[in-house]
């Protein structure tokens, strides 16, 4: 175990990280800059994870996020991308309405977190978690496990039929 | 556990510091002379370059993307399944054919209406 | 022997020393220890290997092949990198000057992490994950973001293509990659690389899983933009790919990346399939080595053998032949465990 000291330190240092890089998402004005801060975003997060004990979930995250929806954002990015790539990912009129929104969100989140009861579990967290995962959505969450399956169907046969669409009108 | 991680960051900060320590190398002995003439342009077997580079792409590379996430995702599923494979018994094993079976009919539906064909 | 001990007796000398340190000190240069010597490995490779590609290739089209600088030209890869060292560094006009400048930088992040996770011999690994494998196909699945970031940055037509192709290469690709290994994780019941050794200290699992090994080599091969899969950058219609507007140190980095990948890969097949560092007689790390090196020795030969294949069929076979294939290897795997314990067990 590393001391407590070291991981509040690499917690703060990756929060900080995580905190910036989406903030850079939503600032900066070129598109293609935000996706790959989303990345480091997304890498930011593996790393708490990490913290967590949670390791498969951390390379999951890796794996999913960084290697795979990364990789969809940049593409979504280049079909659609028209105009000037410098100027891609400007404010609209909207912007108060939506920082207003977020400001609320964020309000209602934090006094929820304050409002929680959280328990704290005793005692180290099971050395290997991955056989863990497979016998609870093996076991006791099977047919959640399997909903996900039929929600990852309907996904791809809505994206085929949307990029018929597009196929069609060029 | 962490330990282990702990040389994991290691092994990620000592990758980039081995990068910048060779570009910085390269930053002290490489001549630093004005780019003159058409050094700078794209570089495209002298041709001058036309239009922009940054277009629209096509659709193709888009659903690919789309398809390996569907596949990504399964993979995590299918890691701690095979993990606890030979304990689990047969019961687990018919689930994980049932889940299989249906992201092969997206498969076979992506394939039917031509999403996996480079056009 | 006392050859086994060389690796591991260092690693040991260096705890004793560090015995009284506190144990922050003591992980902290353990780990440096560590990643100087995969460091260490990485370079000699990328050099050595340059050089033994070329010899390979030569006398595969009876050529002689680089010759004149130090005996059999063997200091021809060492010129190379002092001259790639002393070479001018040009950003283009057009360019997106702060992700042309990182991208050579991250490329070179997960070359280096992946050989972590890597059991080198008995007992010679960085850090042995729980997830090992796991870990290796999550941080191999970055590395198309350097690319496409360096494609892209470059602002160059020829670029930005070889990039966009070589991620939709990538990732259809990894999905048979990552299914292949399945196939080894059921057998040994963990994702560990330590354990995936151990288990296989009776049968190597090429004999048990040979399909699922094919299918991992030519995944491999496509993961590491290596012809026949190297349309990426096939010269003669794309320059050189997504590093076309590189220069100097930029351009080296993203080419050694590109060959520690090659050995990363083919350590992994070694690991997984190979039986890693089993063997008689000979210290572990000498056989890890000379699997390691039969291996990359396969690659090569396959990159002077085929011609390229063109982009549609190279991705209609992966998500047609490929695909298919790998499911079906799990399948028969599954059964087969399962017959297997039905008939020694007396339970399924």
């Amino acid at each position: 175990m590393l001391s407590t000291s070291t991981s509040t330190l690499v917690f703060w240092f990756l929060t900080i990280l995580i905190v910036a890089s989406a903030l850079a998402v939503v600032l900066l004005r070129n598109i293609v800059h935000s996706a790959l801060f989303l990345i480091l975003t997304f890498v930011g997060i593996a790393g708490i994870y990490i913290l967590l004990n949670a390791e498969f979930l951390a390379a999951v995250q890796i794996l999913v996020y960084a290697g795979a929806i990364a990789i969809l954002v940049v593409f979504a990015v280049m079909l659609t991308r028209r105009g000037d790539i410098s100027e891609s990912n400007l404010f609209n009129k909207n912007y108060l309405a939506a920082g207003v929104l977020c400001l609320a969100l964020f309000i209602l989140n934090t006094f929820l977190i304050g409002q929680t009861f959280w328990t704290i579990k005793s005692g180290e967290p099971p050395l290997n978690n991955v056989g863990a995962i497979a016998d609870a959505f093996l076991g006791r969450y099977v047919l959640p496990f399997e909903v996900a399956a039929v929600l990852l169907l309907v996904a791809m046969v809505g994206a085929i039929l949307l990029a018929r669409g597009v196929n069609q009108d060029q | 556990m962490l330990q282990q991680y702990g040389i994991i960051a290691i092994f990620l900060i000592g990758g980039a510091l081995t990068a910048i320590a060779a570009l910085l190398v390269n930053w002290i002995i490489r001549p630093k002379l004005p780019p003159v003439g058409s050094k700078l342009n794209t570089y495209e077997c002298g041709l001058e370059t036309q239009g922009p580079t940054w277009i629209q792409f096509k659709v193709s590379y888009f659903l690919y993307a789309l398809v390996f996430l569907l596949f990504d995702v399964e993979t995590v599923f299918l890691y701690p399944w095979a993990v606890r494979f030979q304990v689990l018994g047969l019961f687990a094993f018919i689930e994980m054919i049932i889940f299989i079976s249906i992201l092969v009919i997206g498969l076979w539906y992506a394939w039917k209406e031509g999403a996996l064909k480079w056009q | 022997m006392a050859m086994e001990g060389i690796f591991t007796g260092i690693a040991a000398s260096m705890r004793e020393l560090l015995a009284g340190a506190p144990p922050w000190l003591e992980n902290l240069s353990m780990g440096f220890l560590y990643l100087v010597g995969v460091l260490a490995f990485i370079f000699l490779n990328a050099l050595y290997l340059i050089y033994l590609e070329r010899k390979i290739s030569a006398y595969m089209q009876q050529r002689i092949g680089p010759n004149r600088l130090g005996p059999h030209g063997l200091l021809q890869s060492v010129a190379d990198a002092v001259k790639l060292l002393g070479k001018e560094d040009i950003i283009p006009r057009g360019a997106d000057k702060w992700v042309f400048l990182i991208a050579p930088i991250l490329i070179f992040i997960p070359a280096t992490m992946l050989y972590a996770v890597i059991p080198f011999g008995k007992g010679m690994i960085a850090a042995d994950l729980n997830i090992g494998v796991f870990y290796f196909l999550a941080v191999a699945s970055t590395t198309t973001i350097a690319i496409l970031m360096g494609g892209w940055s470059s602002n160059n037509k020829y670029t930005l293509l070889g990039s966009m192709r070589s991620v939709a290469q990538m990732v259809s690709y990894e999905i048979p990659l990552t299914f292949s290994v399945l196939g080894v994780v059921m057998l040994a019941g963990s994702l560990q690389t330590s354990q995936i050794v151990m288990a296989q200290e009776k049968v190597w699992y090429v004999l048990l899983q040979p399909v699922a090994f094919i299918i991992f080599f030519i995944a491999a091969t496509a993961e590491v933009n290596r012809a026949p899969f190297d349309l990426v950058e096939g010269e003669q219609e794309l320059i050189a790919g997504p590093y076309t507007e590189y220069t100097g140190m930029r351009f080296a980095l993203f080419y050694s990346s590109e060959y520690a990948n090659l050995v990363s890969v083919s350590a992994l097949a070694v690991t997984l399939f190979l039986g890693g560092w089993h063997g008689p007689w000979l210290p572990s790390w000498l056989w890890f080595v000379i699997k390691l090196y039969i291996m990359i020795f396969i690659f090569m030969w396959v990159r002077w053998t085929f011609p390229r294949i063109r982009i549609d069929h190279l991705l209609s076979f992966n998500w047609k032949v490929l695909l298919p294939l790998s499911l079906a290897n799990i399948l028969v795997t599954g059964v087969g465990i399962k017959i297997y314990q039905l008939l020694t067990l007396g339970r399924w």
